[in-house]
């Protein structure tokens, strides 16, 4: 029963929702509206349960003193810094618990939990992401060499769009004549992105798409099961 | 002696300098319009002005030096064009960068006023299916707006209910929720025009949706689509500065990869020789 009675309810589900892709009236349409809203109410939920799970994996590791244990206070502290500002005088949009901390706003010209957001999170998530720039630079001096006629085509391909995505590739090619405009870099890399490019993105996306057509009747009609955990 | 590998300390050092002294001393580079940004901007430049419009920011700070610019500069077309503007997010920091970017854009068009020229309807979890309930009605996915305040008090929502009487949908998107789920209902479903902006990594994955069946209108891909759109504006500002940088760049990376050539050739024919 424990098993079978969520098989069951997905497989009503499913197929209600399916069938109101292809007739949207009454009762379908008005119970694939009534599940959405389900959904978005559980999804709100699922919220709440990341944050619980947050803090007792990083507890855990604070207590058995895994490796670098310590950093791991600095992700609870930082968690419960950004839950406390944020209850206590609000966001910017929105009143705290304490009112709108007007004293404090004076001071630090914001609201404690937008002072930090904006000059604490938003600097530390831009410097995580354009550290990419400098490994890609690594990366890019170790892998593109032109080992075998594959890699030589993509080196050429990785080099054409690089400089066609930039000012440089006008720069470069910008004097070409109206009758080689198609020699122009970013003419070039249009065309890759355009063609090869969106040819195979394509086939990958078609794929992806039976896939995931696959796997849905599977779950539908309860030949998949792993999502109610165990085998 | 075989040719010694660089450390890659050089590299880093190199790629700073790269990016650090174009943003101080401005060289200037030509920056031409492609396609798909010249057709993003026709889809807003011809939307008759009062028209509504729905702007989803499905992004974090994360993605900010990338996305921020193009968002600001699409936003500013739509007040320049007289666009009533509905935000949304589909990502919870979403509401920080609409937030963000009205409070920089408040100053230049003081004439702005919330909740009759736009409105920030804020975060909802559910990606996809909140897009989909969007499309039945709004009201039931934001009964109210991201200060609290109920939608049906704000005179820009009045006789709003789904996404028919929405004139463009624009999402700048980082990942999943974003822009392709956007296209998926918004366009594919309830046949609305959708455009908007990526991340350069992951334009590859939402071009093939910019096609003659016009799933989607234009895309801006990276910082270099957002200069574009700066030009076309006429409001030269972050991304236009940006792409000299990024330009020199991908030029170090380039003469490193013909240095990484030489090297493995100069050591395979030493190889070879002996």
């Amino acid at each position: 029963m424990k098993r079978t009675l969520p098989l069951i309810l997905a497989m009503i589900t499913g197929f209600i929702v399916l069938i109101s892709d292809f007739i949207p009236h009454w009762p379908f349409g008005m119970i694939t509206s009534e599940i959405e809203k389900w959904f978005l109410i559980i999804s709100g939920f699922a919220l709440i349960l990341g944050q619980i799970n947050l803090i007792k994996v990083n507890v855990n590791k604070i207590r058995f003193k895994a490796e670098g244990w310590q950093y791991f206070i600095i992700t609870i502290a930082s968690f419960a810094i950004m839950v406390l500002f944020g209850a206590l005088w609000g966001t910017q949009s929105n009143v705290g618990l304490l009112g709108n901390g007007t004293k404090i706003v004076e001071v630090i010209g914001s609201k404690p939990f937008d002072y930090l957001f904006d000059n604490v999170y938003q600097h530390l998530q831009a410097t995580m992401f354009s550290l990419l720039a400098f490994f890609i630079a690594s990366a890019a001096y170790r892998a593109f060499i032109a080992r075998t006629p594959e890699s030589n085509l993509l080196l050429i391909a990785a080099i054409l769009v690089m400089l066609g995505n930039t000012s440089l590739g006008s720069f470069l090619t910008g004097w070409l004549p109206e009758n080689l405009d198609f020699l122009h870099l970013p003419n070039v890399s249009q065309f890759i992105m355009k063609y090869p490019t969106t040819a195979g993105q394509r086939a990958i996306m078609i794929g992806a798409g039976l896939g995931l057509i696959g796997s849905s009747l599977r779950i539908i009609l309860g030949i998949e099961r792993s999502y109610l955990g165990g085998n | 002696m075989a040719a010694k590998s660089i450390d890659r300390r050089w590299i880093y050092l190199f790629i700073f300098l790269g990016v650090a002294f174009p943003l101080i001393f401005v060289i200037g580079l030509p920056i031409e319009i492609t396609e798909n940004t010249q057709m993003a901007y026709d889809l807003i430049d011809n939307t008759p002005a009062g028209s509504h419009v729905l702007y989803s920011f499905d992004y974090d700070p994360a993605s900010m030096p990338e996305l921020h610019p193009m968002a600001k500069a699409m936003v500013r077309h739509s007040i320049e064009k007289k666009h009533k503007i509905i935000f949304t997010a589909l990502w919870p920091m979403g509401v920080q960068m609409i937030d963000d970017i009205m409070e920089q854009l408040s100053t230049e068009y003081p004439d702005l006023v919330y909740g009759e020229d736009y409105v920030n309807l804020g975060f909802k979890v559910g990606g996809i299916v909140t897009i989909q309930a969007m499309g039945k009605n709004f009201r039931s996915v934001f009964p109210t707006d991201a200060n609290g305040k109920k939608i049906d008090k704000l005179p820009i929502m009045n006789n709003i209910e789904n996404y028919n009487n929405i004139s463009y949908i624009c999402s700048f998107s980082a990942g999943a929720p974003g822009i392709k789920e956007w296209v998926q209902i918004g366009n594919d479903v309830y046949k609305r025009p959708v455009t908007g902006g990526v991340t350069g990594v992951s334009a590859p994955s939402i071009l093939p949706y910019v096609n003659e069946q016009k799933q989607l209108t234009g895309l801006l891909a990276g910082l270099k689509a957002a200069a574009e759109y700066e030009k076309l504006i006429g409001a030269p500002a972050l991304a236009t500065a940006g792409m000299d940088a990024q330009s020199l760049a991908h030029l170090i990376i380039i003469i490193f990869i013909v240095i990484g050539n030489i090297n493995y050739w100069r050591n395979k024919k030493k190889k070879g020789d002996k």
